[in-house]
């Protein structure tokens, strides 16, 4: 996940897939994907605006949109809040903004799985339809780039009704006929993956992602028996109908920095 | 079904009947008894149902002799035809659709069905929704705003059907699909939570103008059981999630996520079913009369409004 991060004294990470110790600096060159396996790991939001944008180009929406415990949700809610913010940089679950492609101006979410698992609370949802807003003002395509387990349950219905909020963002750029792609990352699934994860123009996911409504555990408890170990993976989908195409974090960039082209070129 | 709250309250009025069929012999006056009897079946009401919890609503809300989406249209509307199938692969039936009419205006009719017993549940699966019955609904509701008829949603489900197929012909592409058809639809939408609300599943068919709670409904993001799992791996604590997570229909008015609650007669709508289905109609009589006077293409922009306001968060500057 965010190894690189934590413990940046170690000269080597293990692989979260087969194991393997990859040399940290060749880990990071290789943007958190293995050498050995291709596992894709977890990556941060600010990471990744990093890799994506033209160098210098990215620019930050609303960062100062913090979360409140509206339902005074008696576990430690707060206090999880305050941890994740200082892990991550971010002050909730998705970094949002405008910046750069090989040329082409482009606004982005960027969700952070490692602030309360990606979850979509308030924040999330007030801050994709923000992006959506401005990127429809401003005739931008958007971007947005998923990795959540659902929907906020501290948040309650709040937590519910932003599948319906950011929809309504989606609308916008529907009606303002502006490019709008998701690229589904580990895992996207729940409130993310029924909302504005899967009614974008163009769908992407990266190799081996979960994506999904139910989680597995509980389909198998449902059904009684065992699910195949690719069910609801991005290939899996992509073989179903739901996803365009599997990308390599490799490639992702050029492939956005294409298809912004052929937008652009209509 | 007897719920454990009202136990108590079920043994004393079979007690009145045993006594009034004893006094009807015509050989003893009983009649002093029975109204002390009456008396305190009132204490009891009043006692059990003004200090209902949370998860005492779960129970009743989950009730199943609580009227179920089928039973409103049979008691509300004057025609009813119901329109089956998500023309591509199957007729779910845990969505029920059609068009009716009530009031003397024909509108769309979709709602999660459950069953009355586990026969019956078996062929509804629950009320819980595949990705064919959320289609069937979408499907209906394009036909509803292409006609102009206003469409009422019933929502009574424990949630979608979390199966294999389902996900294999995508159960979250199907919810998505459906919220945003909901935003963008010219023609009113009003959503009754009757029993069930349960999380995406219900959401499916939830996006609104007018959203009306029964009284006793329950409307939440995630079961309180599922909740009590993830927070203390313990599901036998659902009832203290039931209450922190606020799905109550009075908590949900009270935050504005609801328009508006429709109470139940005591004892809730299994009780006095016929009571509850001439409240609910003339609740929605009454709000398809305000809606279907709004331009249709200004429906939208109000939906819009709506929901951009959803959600509680602080800015700080700087
Ligand atoms: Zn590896």
């Amino acid at each position: 996940m965010s190894e690189a991060k934590e413990k940046p004294e170690e000269l080597w990470v293990k692989c979260q897939s087969c194991g393997v110790p990859v040399f940290r600096k060749t880990f990071i060159e290789n943007m958190l994907v293995c050498d050995k396996c291709d596992h894709h790991h977890k990556m941060p939001a600010r990471m990744r605006a990093e890799i994506l944008f033209d160098e210098g180009t990215f620019e930050e929406w609303d960062e100062n949109i913090t979360s409140v415990n509206p339902l005074e949700f008696a576990d430690d809610y707060e206090e999880k809040l305050e941890k994740d913010k200082v892990k991550t940089g971010l002050k909730d679950a998705i970094l949002t903004g405008h910046g750069k492609i090989e040329g082409y101006p482009v606004s982005m979410g960027i969700m952070e799985f490692g602030f309360r698992g990606g979850s979509m609370g308030s924040v999330v949802g007030e801050k994709v339809i923000r992006l959506l807003e401005k990127a429809s003002e401003k005739g931008m395509p958007a971007v947005i780039i998923t990795a959540s387990g659902g929907a906020r349950m501290q948040e309650g219905m709040y937590s519910l009704m932003q599948l319906a909020k950011t929809n309504a963002g989606v609308l916008r750029m529907e009606e303002a006929r502006l490019p709008y792609i998701t690229v589904l990352t580990d895992p996207t699934t729940a409130g993310v993956a029924a909302s504005y994860a899967s009614v974008a123009d163009i769908i992407l996911a990266e190799p081996k992602a979960i994506i999904g409504f139910s989680g597995r555990r509980v389909i198998e408890q449902t059904i009684r028996q065992k699910l195949p170990a690719d069910f609801q993976t991005s290939e899996f989908y992509l073989e179903h109908g739901f996803i365009d195409a599997v990308v390599h974090r490799h490639k992702l960039r050029k492939t956005l920095a294409r298809l912004l082209a052929m937008f652009n070129g209509k | 079904m007897i719920l454990e709250i009202e136990r108590p309250l079920l043994e004393l009025e079979s007690k009145i009947e045993e006594l009034r069929k004893l006094s009807t012999d015509g050989r003893v006056d009983l009649s002093v008894e029975i109204k002390a009897l009456e008396q305190k079946v009132e204490d009891l009401k009043k006692d059990i149902y003004s200090n209902l919890s949370a998860w005492d609503k779960v129970q009743i809300a989950r009730h199943n002799g609580r009227p179920t989406t089928g039973d409103y249209v049979e008691a509300m509307f004057s025609d009813f035809f119901e329109l089956r199938g998500d023309r591509r692969a199957r007729n779910d039936l845990a969505i029920l659709a059609g068009i009716g009419v009530i009031g003397g205006r024909t509108v769309a009719v979709i709602g999660h069905q459950k069953g009355k017993n586990t026969k019956d549940n078996l062929k509804h699966n629950f009320g819980m929704g595949s990705p064919e019955g959320f289609r069937k609904a979408g499907r209906v509701m394009d036909m509803a705003a292409r006609f102009g008829f206003p469409i009422i949603c019933f929502i009574d489900t424990p949630g979608a059907y979390p199966g294999k197929e389902a996900e294999e012909k995508g159960q979250y592409e199907a919810i998505a699909g459906n919220i945003l058809k909901m935003m963008s639809l010219r023609t009113p939408i009003i959503c009754m939570v009757i029993g069930e609300g349960g999380s995406g599943g219900a959401f499916a068919i939830g996006v609104g103008d007018h959203i009306i709670m029964l009284e006793n409904s329950i409307y939440s993001v995630i079961s309180p059981e599922g909740c009590a799992t993830i927070l203390w791996r313990d599901a036998t604590r659902a009832s203290e999630a039931a209450k922190a997570l606020r799905i109550t229909s009075d908590s949900l008015l009270k935050i504005g996520l609801v328009d508006e609650v429709i109470p139940e007669p005591e004892g809730g709508a299994h009780r006095h079913p016929e009571e509850v289905f001439s409240r609910v109609k003339e609740s929605l009589i009454r709000n398809l009369g305000e809606l279907c006077s709004i331009p249709g293409e200004e429906m939208p922009k109000r939906r819009y409004e709506k929901y951009r306001k959803m959600g509680v968060f602080k800015e700080e500057n700087g």
